[in-house]
């Protein structure tokens, strides 16, 4: 579904992605791991078109979609929920998620689609008219990816999803994710948290400094040192155990 | 005497607030001052007299081509010298924009002249007197059209899909995109609608002082920037509330003290708003 095909993206002068490759299937979740500044989320901000790759090609669904704009690939069907949830503080709960429908135009759909959604998320409905800045943290995260929902995303790339969140709420953001991959979701997942993203995941890739260093399925990766060296670096111990 | 001057000072303040939004709106979105505001403000005056001149159109038409004609010329300057300075040193577009604004004036003395030009239609205005109060109906309209013109922005910015886009463009660009938003698209809207208000202002303000001339956007231009950092620059509620305080604190300080001191006041309030309370009376947004 979704190639990347030796990818090289720069912050100015910065070489940031230095040949990265990897493909997500139809269906699958793959989890995408490494330290601080591997280049995880500058790998999905290249995929999503907030960032031009200098080299290599990304394919989506049979098409190169490296040379569009974010907006085009929005409506190729790839949502992309960044680190840090980003909603927008002083709009409304309610008009964040029409936001994250604002490229679609089956209007009928999308107001069903935000009746589903609220039904699903009953805290999206009671707190419909507040402003989104004023949710707690979790809080914020549901309406992050509720908003990408929004969109009818055939692939979504989610960017530390359980960041900063009470142990409870990263229980709920998981089986979050695991329900949307049953209903036929592709997802692609930066996660702090190799451990819980490794459970959910059918697969993934390490990254370190700017390269994929290793690859395999998610119960081989489980398993494997070098995940935990490359992942957390010296001390990860604690941190992998939780 | 009291009455009287506030006014006066809400006629003149719902004009200030009509540019004001202009600055506020653009501010919001781009972070940037856009100085050349007054001289939209100009431009809608004279696109209107001059075709009530040349041809014998509806006055409403006339009122709408020079929104119109404000709004394009906004859609241009964006395009030409704000769009290619984008992401560079924020004091380079301010500097643009200065630049625009002296452009535009020089540009509008060598195609129309210096000399005034008085409204092609003479209204009749009826001078009504209510509790020793004296009030045009002039005055009545300019505020009730000023009054229109922010409530319909207001519900656009509130109620309709491509407003909260262009709130959501303004509070955070990147995550706008990945929602399918196109921010050039937004920043053209912000800057079209901006300049048809700026227009309609100088429009208003051609028919109530009866003249229209080259350097007429640069006080009010001036005076509306004032406006919009007295309510907090980035916040449309408080542009409009800056605007009418402005508008009526200089009236009083016109009646009170001497009208010599009119625009005194205004630049006052500006530099004792910056030194007390930076971010408005509404709070502003940073960029």
């Amino acid at each position: 579904m979704l190639t990347l095909k030796s990818v090289h993206s720069y912050y100015g002068s910065l070489h940031v992605l230095k040949g990265v490759s990897l493909h997500v299937r139809a269906g699958e979740i793959v989890a995408l791991l490494g330290a601080n500044g591997a280049g995880k989320t500058t790998t999905l901000k290249t995929i999503s078109g907030l960032l031009k790759p200098r080299k290599g090609q990304v394919e989506f669904q049979g098409e190169d979609i490296s040379r569009l704009s974010a907006e085009a690939i929005v409506q190729r069907g790839i949502a992309h929920v960044p680190e840090g949830r980003r909603v927008f503080s002083s709009l409304s709960v309610a008009a964040n998620l029409e936001l994250g429908a604002f490229a679609r135009r089956d209007h009928q759909a999308v107001k069903s689609d935000l009746q589903e959604i609220q039904e699903r998320f009953p805290i999206l409905r009671e707190r419909a008219k507040q402003p989104a800045g004023t949710l707690s943290g979790g809080e914020q995260q549901i309406l992050a990816m509720a908003r990408a929902l929004m969109a009818r995303p055939k692939l979504l790339l989610l960017d530390e999803p359980s960041m900063g969140l009470a142990p409870r709420l990263v229980k709920q953001i998981f089986a979050i994710i695991r329900h949307l991959q049953e209903t036929g979701t592709t997802i692609l997942l930066i996660e702090q948290n190799a451990r819980a993203a490794l459970k959910v995941a059918d697969r993934g890739y390490v990254m370190e400094t700017g390269r994929i260093s290793l690859d395999g399925t998610a119960a081989e990766l489980m398993d494997h040192n070098e995940v935990k060296r490359a992942y957390l670096g010296k001390g990860y111990q604690e941190v992998w155990e939780e | 005497m009291l009455l009287q001057q506030i006014l006066n000072g809400l006629t003149a303040g719902s004009v200030y607030a009509l540019i004001a939004l202009g600055y506020t709106m653009i501010y919001g979105i781009l972070g940037l001052i856009n100085f050349a505001q007054g001289e939209l403000y100009m431009a809608g005056a004279f696109a209107t007299v001059l075709l009530l001149t040349a041809y014998k159109v509806n006055f409403f038409v006339a009122f709408f081509f020079g929104m119109g004609v404000a709004a394009v010329l906004g859609v241009i300057l964006e395009r030409i010298a704000f769009r290619p300075l984008r992401g560079g040193h924020p004091l380079v577009p301010l500097i643009s924009a200065i630049g625009a604004s002296i452009f535009l004036q020089s540009l509008a003395l060598l195609l129309f002249g210096p000399a005034d030009r008085s409204f092609p239609i003479q209204f009749e205005f009826a001078a009504l007197e209510i509790a020793g109060v004296s009030v045009s109906t002039l005055q009545l309209a300019i505020f009730g059209a000023a009054l229109f013109f922010m409530a319909l922005l207001v519900a656009f910015v509130k109620y309709t899909k491509f407003g909260k886009a262009i709130m959501a463009t303004a509070l955070d660009q990147d995550t706008a995109r990945l929602m399918g938003i196109n921010v050039d698209r937004m920043i053209a809207i912000t800057f079209f609608i901006g300049s048809a208000l700026s227009g309609a202002a100088g429009i208003m303000m051609a028919i109530y002082y009866n003249t229209t001339y080259p350097r007429m956007g640069l006080l009010p231009g001036l005076k509306a920037f004032s406006a919009a950092v007295l309510g907090g620059v980035g916040n449309i509620p408080g542009a409009i509330v800056g605007g009418l305080l402005l508008g009526v604190a200089e009236n009083l300080g016109a009646g009170y003290l001497s009208s010599g001191y009119k625009d005194a006041v205004a630049f006052a309030i500006l530099i004792i708003v910056l030194l007390v309370r930076p971010k408005g009376l509404l709070g502003g947004r940073s960029h």
